[in-house]
């Protein structure tokens, strides 16, 4: 029997068995639910983000909304009644990076789409205490004076092919002029209008 | 699971359950609770040495407890693969019984208005009361929490309605959505002709220009493109949605800029539909709470 002594004295067994003990976790729990098609089978109706709201999706990463917006709707009585139908794994399949955050200062956001108008969002995103005078949210008025860079959005579908996600070539073709012209701002719009929209209900 | 991962799974949980076994019983098989026993070996400072003696016993016992208290959760809840335990607990099963339990707390209090309408409704203060939380969650983030609106989202305590303050309009507004569409007049009127319409559609509600040639060109294309939807005289049309242009009360704004902005481009506005977030009983508590903020 290997004695606390040997382990102690010997640093590279001690990095091996504390890795082996500290993985068993994750290679139980995180695994087997990676090959689990209960977790991997797109929900009926999920199709790959458009282009538009593939950019407006960077955007959302890209100003960290994440910080403070979660889109993970709990299956608990007080998540369903405030945002929707708790969130099922098939809905992302296609997000990478998914955008289940972990913190909401903000209100939760995976099933906000088609919930307000597009005016709504532009008002509130330009500065949300026009609206809702309570908020702590900073307004992000820059997004409606950058253009989307068109040129590479095509760039971005290939890439998220190349991990599974199953864009045509003719989606791809017709992703630059799908985006060209549109701010920032609109994509993220069409973004958040798109989120949670395939599974509704009470 | 697949027979596989489920074997995978069953494997690993119960080497870490055997692990956590083996650890505790090679803790206790030489309990030691008074004396000097050996020590580790290590020496500083020349005589500074380290005692190896095996936990306290209460604290070993606490281990087992917890050790024994895995065993359980084993048995009655699912943790080994796809075995569902004995209690047959699950996340969505429980969610079930949540919502099922707070159906059955809750469900007599909407209940209870389901044989009155929602006139009558809007003047039990108990109804009120219901519909205000319910407007604070679902509708406040747009008409504000003092229901008073902003630009572009209509005030609901005024009195003045887009489509119409029927109890059933209201009730129709929130389960159905509206959209209101106002055309882009520019390109038909020009820019000359849209002064002269802005300076009209100011003045019936007595503000702009007061140049009578003016008001008089404004009034003939009033007619000819604006009062098929707001009327002859700009009272507007409830069916269409279309706002009552004479009662100096203005969802975008009545400023020349903002009017002449609107005739020239249009606007599209939107209420979204409530019936997939709010079931129809809770929509009416709603309406009766709108209603009420119109009571005086």
């Amino acid at each position: 029997m290997i004695k606390h002594d040997t382990i102690e004295r010997k640093v590279g067994l001690l990095g091996v068995l504390t890795a082996l003990a500290v993985s068993i976790g994750g290679l139980a729990e995180i695994i087997p639910l990676m090959m689990d098609p209960v977790a991997t089978t797109p929900t009926p109706g999920i199709e790959p983000y458009p282009a538009l709201e593939l950019e407006g999706r960077d955007i959302y990463i890209r100003e960290g909304c994440y910080n403070c917006h979660s889109q993970m709707i709990r299956p608990f009585r007080a998540e369903t009644e405030r945002y929707g139908p708790y969130s099922l794994a098939g809905e992302t399949v296609y997000d990478h990076p998914f955008q289940f955050g972990s913190k909401r200062t903000g209100p939760d956001l995976a099933r906000v789409g088609a919930r307000y108008t597009d005016e709504w969002h532009r008002v509130h995103l330009l500065n949300p205490r026009d609206l809702v005078p309570e908020s702590n949210m900073p307004g992000f008025p820059w997004l409606a004076e950058s253009p989307i860079n068109a040129a590479r959005t095509p760039d971005k579908m290939r890439a998220l092919q190349t991990i599974g996600v199953p864009y045509s070539d003719e989606q791809i073709a017709a992703a630059q002029a799908a985006v060209e012209g549109a701010t920032e701002m609109d994509a993220l719009i069409a973004y958040l209008q798109g989120l949670g929209t395939v599974v509704r209900g009470l | 699971m697949s027979a596989g991962w489920n074997a995978f799974v069953i494997g690993l949980v119960l080497i870490q359950v055997l692990g956590a076994l083996w650890l505790l019983m090679s803790l206790t098989s030489n309990p030691q609770d008074e004396g000097e026993g050996d020590t580790t070996g290590h020496t500083w400072d020349g005589d500074l040495k380290e005692y190896n003696n095996p936990l306290p016993r209460w604290w070993l016992y606490l281990f087992w407890l917890t050790a024994i208290w895995m065993l359980v959760y084993l048995v009655i809840y699912p943790g080994l693969g796809n075995i569902a335990g004995s209690l047959g607990w699950s996340q969505t099963g429980q969610y079930e019984e949540e919502i099922a339990a707070a159906d059955a707390r809750y469900g007599d209090i909407f209940a209870a208005f389901n044989d009155m309408t929602v006139a009558d409704m809007a003047a039990e203060p108990e109804a009120v009361r219901l519909g205000r939380n319910l407007y604070l969650n679902n509708c406040a983030t747009c008409h504000g929490s003092d229901a008073r609106g902003a630009r572009g989202f209509p005030n609901l305590s005024d009195g003045i309605w887009q489509y119409g303050g029927d109890p059933a309009v209201i009730v129709q507004t929130i389960t159905n959505g509206r959209i209101g569409v106002m055309p882009a007049l520019g390109a038909a009127l020009g820019e000359g002709g849209t002064d002269e319409v802005v300076a009209y559609v100011q003045s019936l509600s007595g503000a702009g220009s007061a140049d009578p040639a003016v008001l008089a060109a404004g009034q003939q294309k009033y007619v000819q493109f604006c009062s098929a939807c707001h009327g002859a005289t700009g009272q507007g049309m409830a069916a269409l949605g279309a706002p009552d242009l004479s009662d100096d009360s203005w969802l975008h704004g009545g400023s020349a800029e903002i009017i002449r902005d609107i005739i020239m481009n249009g606007r599209q506005n939107q209420m979204p539909a409530q019936r997939d977030l709010l079931s129809e009983e809770r929509i009416r508590v709603l309406a009766a709470y709108v209603l009420s903020l119109n009571a005086e």
